[in-house]
């Protein structure tokens, strides 16, 4: 055998999600600049960011359904530009907005996917889903009358059906209750256990500490990623927890004070976060001593970090 | 915590006495906003009377001139030479085609083709000059009844005046010759032999576009459109996907109305049922692939709705549904030509009434086929694959 003349160098075998520099723009406006993540195969990737970050265009631009405006890469080692068509047959993708057919059943949805990338058995693929799913009994309802849980459990199950490599989450628990986002989250961690990659993009910072990995992005830009302790750490965040009586007029008091990036209550106590650990110990020794206060020096939470990192990014993208 | 009551608003509006009008003012001022915004509901108020005014003005005429004609012409005299220069004065004749057969006459006339047939039989001056007063055999298709009436009652006076005006042949009292008149296919004159044909055709159009002009809209207004174009399949088989179902649910509306028309009005159908069923079937697929064209073009549903009314409009009245195709000025028949219901509307006319064979038609099959590809591709060609 001859080897190949080795045009570009083959992504590792266990990346499924490698791409450079991409970038969107909408109408002039760029939704996203010049992005950058490397995923490893098996793992599960939380992708977090405010509203309208630029977190839905990235993952349309992974699985074909946008087009960069610059930048390249690799989905599961195919080219996202010229191999859409390969990738979509392996990837699963949750839209954000319920996406099956309202007027279809259950059943029908999940036979309907199942030909769609040819299933051998539809019919058998669809009835071991619905066992699957718990969904037994109702799989003669129509989608659109599911309740919000259900849905989901729903729109999971059809983009697992095909046995993809790879899952793309589009804020797959927004408007679920407790519970039903506990199960999920079981269940995309006993997927990945299997060896399937999930990226998985969300609001809620406690789903965020489920994942292996995540990334932050704000105004289309990528601020920081790792695991959950690295992104605390890299962000050079100090914490100081006062709790006691009385804090609101704390509140006014601190904020802008040089050292002070942050400020936020949390029940009875109050978080003040800033990264320059010595200005912000001279800006709060004035109050330390106040009767009925605890002060407490405390890690920051991933909430702290992400809520600076947003305040920041403001700042210099807006 | 002490609690300052709200500034109270709601009296300034509850005692204001037009509180009615101001809200009804507030919704016009929504409404129009909204359909400057919406510029396709923008053009349809000038495009839909323009169109109107322009066809029915220009392009509509229920007393047609210039009807295409073919000759037969058995001898080569100047007798023969005058009437048919006679009938071409009426402006009610176009000679088109000059033929040396019967069969090919009879062709023209069953493929729709020419509407007149003249034939003058051989020795016919001599005939004349005789004083045997031969005939002239005029053949028309009367399918339409409109479109050859007004020029056969106007055959006999007009060219015989316009002979003795000529030629100085003969006097009104006892013309030189006979014209033999033969309303061919519709012997009776019954408008409903021709417009139950044309119902069927008229009403495919309509049902067919709008079952598939919402098709790709509706997926993208409720959101399965980026789960569907997340998924492994081609534009070409969502097209065929969208388009199938619905040749079975045109084939049994077709079924219905030709059933009807047939069993209750008495239409008969002369030609081939298996030809039939086979050209519905085309002309059901050209719909349905123009009005998927229209759903990837549109925006929205309501756009969809707006581009069929568009095109269902010029169909119904430059097709030759409502008024004779022939009788139309040139250019408003290059536009027919463009509609598959033109073509369709010859089709099923000439085999339920005239018995037409596949050759007889081939040209308006062949235009149903051009028109149903043509749309197939701007369809494929327009159906985004991407959300950009």
């Amino acid at each position: 055998m001859t080897a190949a003349p080795a045009l570009a160098p083959a992504p590792a075998a266990d990346v499924a999600i490698d791409v450079r520099g991409l970038s969107k723009a909408f109408g002039g406006r760029e939704v996203v600049h010049d992005l950058s993540m490397q995923v490893r195969r098996g793992s599960i990737y939380g992708f977090l960011g405010p509203n309208g970050s630029g977190k839905t265009t990235t993952i349309r631009m992974l699985c074909g359904l946008l087009t960069p405006d610059s930048g390249e890469g690799t989905c599961l080692g195919y080219d996202i530009r010229r191999q859409a068509d390969s990738i979509k047959r392996q990837v699963g993708y949750m839209t954000q907005r319920f996406s099956l057919y309202q007027d279809l059943s259950v059943r029908e949805n999940l036979e309907f996917v199942a030909r769609l990338y040819g299933v051998a058995d539809a019919r058998g693929a669809a009835a071991e889903m619905i066992r699957r799913l718990g969904l037994n009994g109702r799989e003669e309802q129509l989608a659109g009358n599911l309740s919000g849980g259900w849905k989901q459990r729903l729109a999971l199950g059809a983009c697992t059906l095909p046995n993809p490599q790879l899952l793309l989450l589009d804020e797959p628990t927004a408007g679920v209750d407790p519970k039903a986002r506990r199960d999920f989250w079981n269940e995309i961690h006993a997927l990945a256990a299997n060896g399937l990659t999930v990226l998985v993009s969300t609001h809620y910072m406690d789903e965020a500490e489920r994942c292996h990995e995540i990334a932050y992005i704000a105004y289309g830009h990528l601020l920081a990623h790792g695991t959950v302790d690295e992104v605390i750490a890299t962000s050079a965040l100090s914490t100081w927890t006062v709790s006691g009586d009385d804090l609101n007029a704390l509140v006014s008091s601190l904020t802008g004070k040089p050292g002070v990036d942050m400020v936020a209550p949390f029940g009875t106590s109050l978080h003040i976060s800033g990264r320059d650990r010595a200005a912000l110990d001279a800006s709060i020794a004035p109050y330390r001593d106040r009767k009925g206060w605890r002060w407490q020096h405390s890690e920051p939470s991933l909430e702290d970090v992400f809520i600076e990192l947003m305040t920041r990014s403001t700042d210099n993208f807006q | 915590m002490s609690v300052t009551p709200a500034p109270d608003h709601s009296r300034d509006s509850k005692d204001r006495p037009f509180g009615f009008w101001r809200r009804s003012y507030a919704m016009v001022v929504k409404e129009f906003i909204q359909l400057r915004r919406d510029r396709v509901s923008f053009a349809m108020i000038v495009m839909i009377p323009v169109m109107q005014l322009l066809l029915f003005g220009f392009a509509i005429n229920t007393t047609p001139r210039h009807l295409p004609t073919a000759v037969l012409l058995q001898e080569d005299s100047d007798l023969a030479r005058s009437v048919l220069k006679a009938m071409e004065n009426t402006a009610y004749f176009r000679f088109t085609r000059e033929v040396h057969e019967v069969a090919e006459f009879d062709d023209l006339l069953l493929s729709g083709q020419v509407l007149f047939g003249v034939e003058i039989p051989r020795g016919f001056e001599r005939a004349v000059r005789r004083g045997d007063r031969p005939a002239l055999l005029v053949a028309a298709d009367a399918t339409d009844p409109v479109a050859a009436g007004s020029a056969m009652s106007a055959l006999g006076t007009v060219v015989q005046t316009a002979l003795q005006h000529d030629l100085h042949i003969g006097d009104p009292a006892s013309p030189p010759f006979e014209i033999r008149s033969h309303a061919r296919y519709n012997p009776t004159a019954s408008s409903r032999l021709n417009i139950v044909p044309g119902l069927v055709g008229t009403i495919l159009t309509m049902t067919m576009l709008i079952f598939t002009a919402l098709s790709v809209t509706r997926e993208i207004e409720r959101g399965t459109m980026e789960s569907l174009l997340s998924m492994p399949i081609t534009p070409v088989e969502v097209m065929l996907g969208k388009i199938l179902p619905y040749v079975l649910v045109g084939f049994i509306q077709a079924i219905l109305i030709i059933g009807i028309g047939v069993l209750l009005f008495g239409v008969p159908i002369y030609g081939s049922l298996t030809l039939l069923a086979l050209l519905s079937t085309l002309f059901i697929t050209t719909n349905l692939a123009i009005g998927y064209t229209f759903s990837t073009i549109a925006q929205n549903q309501l756009q969809a709705m707006q581009m069929s009314l568009m095109f269902f409009l010029p169909s119904i009245l430059l097709s030759g549904f409502m008024f004779p195709f022939a009788g139309m000025p040139v250019w408003a028949q290059y536009i027919g030509e463009g509609l598959p219901l033109t073509h369709y509307l010859r089709i099923v006319r000439a085999i339920m009434l005239k018995g037409a064979t596949l050759p007889n038609m081939q040209y308006d099959a062949i235009a149903l086929l051009a028109l149903m590809l043509l749309a197939m591709t701007i369809a494929v060609m327009r159906f985004r694959r991407t959300l950009d």
